[in-house]
């Protein structure tokens, strides 16, 4: 009983001090310019909103794990229940209270001198246009409610509590990107007085966000009850019709695929080149970190090195004497950058682990330097960069516009994808692996530890550089402030995020890195700041990464491998994962 | 000819001499223990064949070839091949692949074979596997069957001993180094891999120097004992001599008191 409200106590404390956190740099009244749904909850209140949801459930779910056990009477049941409910509540209180706190000492003293986002329309929001007091009380009647609510969700039964999750995350996803739908919408010819029922500019109408909801909890409720039974059922099929079956998702995902930048239309393409082009950067830095276990900080500098070479190459700006097709420069492209990979490969063979981190920092910033030096302005076009560099033509066909970038870095991350998963079961996969595994043994098991360290540098950079050609075409112009230590981190914690070694996880944690913050542009601002907090929640809550490699999650969790089902299905219930999305 | 052979070899960590001009040979097909008191300079001794320390001064000849320099990696395409005091196995990976990167040095393709899938690619993938497999039925059923995909560190401590030694033997080994390979097993598995080490002699042709503590196995097993204390070998000879020598007694129980 003690031990329940002390945990409910200290997640609300925590809950509470991230809400006063993202209230008072400001960032829950830049999202309020746009809303989740029109009229009922904007994306600033929302992110409160699921931060209070979220405490409840988490209170919740640590104090039910072992309160109800199977086989025992519906009273006790719902002693638990009212238990947990309470509790989440509890939690749910102290949250606002910390919100509540903000707006009564906010209206005796003017934090506004040291805490310039503590605005008189932050307060308003938070007390919902109410006076001080009313507003601070309803404030937390609010957190109690949510917080109960959430704690809630959680009492109910894995079949009706799993399709509420999954709505409910649904609709906060699609909230936050109802640009991504209006734009798809009008892309695929739905007249807009018709789509502004669904989706106006400032977010989802009502209409649209209870549709959405459904959806997702059809798909859900499908998935549960179908899913099984259809499998079941292909694989009764004789051989041919499951190649039917193969044959037909394959080539629906291929024409989806190909019909995405069509789809979602121009804006969102644009993004879909960036993602694009950090998940070939992705595939090959999974193998320089990955396969091989060299932690590499510098990776933007091959980025750069391809990007730069192709600007040289094929760029009608008068820095550069030659200039051929972008066919034409591409061998040469992914040689000089592989020679690269080679030069900042061959000094740091000998080092391992923090060391090779820090140096590999370096040469990354080395890179910028040297592009942005006044030495080799007459070659590289020091500040002013390159520029004038032409899009790429195929025959006849000149590939310009995001749109049609997209097949560009489509087919160069398709290849990368390729290699990768061609490489994995192979002679140089598994001496990789043993290196990365044991430097030593693998070297006296025969593996030439100096080859295949400077093989998984130079291939990394090849691979970056095939992004970075990508990139310069995309600008048509490149500049050394673009080639700065962020595209390295970012690179690096999307390989973390999504899973390393995990070839899946590289496309995930583009989409979740790179992808939402381009298009939520009020994120821009907070990005560096919810990397950190993303990447400190993931190796806290799943160091594996989003969709591990069963080696890495093997690997951190090797203690729990003896453990059994009950536990294993425990944890499944509650982390949510990106299934449920 | 003997099969491995060092002259004069010495090796310094600082001040300390761990390997004191040491000269001693092991000739093809035998099977020979190395003993001595803790700290005398054994492990050292392996790390010094296998190339992990370069040594100070002298000279280790195997097969013909000065080792002098050499990577580990390609001393073990010579054809040394050892195992660790302390299991050292590539835990995340399965049994087989454990045992499928040990042939490396063996075999050949590269980047562009795997990523072509070329015909010889695809043969000698499987002619690695094939080879795994038939390495790790050596230790009868105990690694075999489902083992083959489970990953090493999910397997019982005498297992990864005995995975490290197939390991070690998938390299196609002349010489076997191993590093105290009965270390904590049981009296019935040590009387196991007492056998299995006559067996890997007679049946696969290894020749064999192994490092061991529990003497009814150096008594049982080798046909020739060195001992070294402080980095020097103070006796070599079968097991009947080296018992009754006075320089090993003193080294593993200290010297009489009339002498002191």
């Amino acid at each position: 009983m003690f031990n329940n409200v002390r945990l409910a106590l200290k997640l609300g404390f925590y809950g509470g001090i991230i809400a006063l956190f993202i209230s008072v740099i400001g960032m829950v009244e830049t999202f309020d310019q746009r809303n989740i749904i029109n009229g009922v909850v904007s994306i600033g209140l929302g992110v409160l909103l699921i931060n209070v949801l979220v405490i409840g459930y988490q209170t919740a779910a640590r104090i039910g794990k072992g309160l109800v056990q199977p086989g025992e009477n519906g009273k006790q049941t719902a002693r638990a229940r009212a238990i947990v409910i309470g509790n989440g509540s509890l939690a749910g209180a102290v949250v606002s209270s910390w919100l509540a706190l903000l707006v009564l000492v906010e209206s005796q003293i003017n934090l506004r001198s040291v805490l310039i986002n503590v605005s008189p329309e932050l307060i308003s929001l938070l007390t919902f246009g109410l006076e001080t007091g009313a507003g601070a009380l309803l404030l937390l009647f609010l957190g109690t409610l949510f917080g109960g609510l959430g704690a809630f969700t959680f009492s109910l039964p894995s079949r009706v509590r799993r399709p509420l999750v999954a709505g409910l995350m649904w609709l906060a996803f699609w909230g936050l990107l109802s640009g991504v739908i209006r734009t798809t919408l009008s892309e695929i010819g739905i007249p807009s007085v018709v789509a502004k029922l669904f989706v106006k500019i400032e977010g989802l109408t009502p209409l649209g966000a209870v549709i959405i909801f459904l959806l997702a909890i059809a798909i859900n409720l499908g998935n549960q009850r179908w899913r099984e039974p259809l499998i079941e059922r292909i694989t009764l099929l004789p051989p041919t019709r499951q190649r039917y079956f193969r044959f037909g998702t394959w080539a629906l995902g291929i024409i989806l695929l190909l019909a995405l930048p069509w789809i979602v239309g121009r804006v969102t393409s644009d993004t879909l080149v960036l993602v694009g082009i950090y998940i070939l950067m992705g595939f090959g830095l999974n193998i320089v970190v990955g396969k091989a276990g060299l932690l590499d900080l510098g990776y933007v500098a091959f980025f750069a090195v391809g990007a730069y070479s192709t600007a040289i190459l094929t760029s009608a700006d008068e820095i550069s004497a030659i200039q051929i097709s972008f066919w034409a420069a591409l061998p040469i492209i992914v040689i000089i950058t592989g020679i690269a990979g080679l030069l900042v490969g061959a000094p740091v063979l000998r080092m391992r682990g923090d060391y090779l981190a820090i140096v590999t920092l370096g040469f990354g910033e080395i890179a910028r330097f040297i592009a942005l030096s006044d030495w080799f302005k007459p070659w590289l076009g020091g500040a002013q960069g390159v520029i004038n560099i032409p899009s790429v033509a195929l025959g006849n066909f000149l590939i310009v516009g995001p749109q049609k970038l997209y097949y560009l870095i489509l087919a160069f991350a398709l290849f990368a994808l390729f290699i990768s998963r061609r490489l994995d079961k192979s002679r140089v996969g598994r001496a990789w692996e043993a290196m990365r595994e044991d430097e030593d043994v693998a070297e006296t098991m025969g593996v030439n530890t100096i080859y295949y360290k400077l093989l998984a540098f130079a291939m990394g950079a090849m691979i970056a550089s095939l992004g970075g050609a990508v990139f310069a075409v995309k600008l048509s112009a490149i500049f050394p402030h673009s080639f700065n230590v962020e595209v390295s981190i970012t690179a690096l914690s999307l390989l973390i995020i999504g899973g390393i070694g995990s070839l899946p996880g590289v496309v995930v944690g583009a989409f979740a890195l790179v992808g939402i913050p381009e298009l939520l542009r009020e994120f821009s601002e907070y990005r560096l700041l919810l990397y950190g907090a993303v990447l400190i929640i993931m190796m806290i809550v799943r160091p594996e990464g989003l969709v591990p490699s069963t080696r890495r999650a093997r690997e951190l969790h090797e203690d729990e491998a003896a453990q059994d089902d009950w536990l294993k299905s425990e944890t499944e219930r509650n982390i949510i994962t990106p299934a449920e999305l | 000819m003997p099969l491995l052979e060092t002259t004069q070899l010495t090796k310094d960590f600082g001040g300390l001499r761990a390997i004191n001009s040491l000269g001693l040979h092991i000739d093809q097909g035998e099977i020979v223990s190395l003993i001595g008191p803790n700290g005398a300079g054994k492990t050292t001794f392996f790390n010094l064949i296998t190339g992990l320390y370069p040594q100070n001064t002298g000279d280790i000849i195997f097969d013909g070839h000065n080792l002098k320099g050499m990577p580990p990696s390609s001393i073990t395409k010579l054809g040394i091949a050892r195992t660790f005091q302390t299991v050292r196995l590539f835990n995340n990976m399965t049994v087989l692949e454990n045992v499928m990167v040990a042939q490396h040095s063996r075999t050949k393709s590269g980047v562009f074979g795997a990523i072509l899938q070329t015909a010889s690619f695809r043969e000698e993938e499987e002619m690695i596997r094939e080879k795994a497999k038939e390495v790790l039925s050596f230790f009868g059923s105990k690694l075999t069957g489902y083992r083959f995909d489970q990953p090493a560190s999910m397997l019982s401590y005498a297992n990864r001993r005995r995975l490290e030694i197939a390991r070690a033997m998938a390299t196609e080994a002349k010489l076997l180094l191993l590093d105290e390979p009965t270390a904590g097993m049981n009296p019935r598995e040590t009387q196991d891999l007492a056998e299995l080490i006559g067996k890997m002699r007679d049946e696969k042709g290894f020749t064999i120097l192994f490092i061991e503590h529990d003497m009814r196995v150096v008594k049982g097993v080798s046909e020739r004992v060195i001992v070294l204390d402080y980095g020097q070998l103070i006796a070599e000879g079968n097991y009947e001599h080296i018992s009754q020598n006075d320089r090993v007694l003193e080294a593993y129980l200290g010297k009489k008191a009339e002498n002191a």
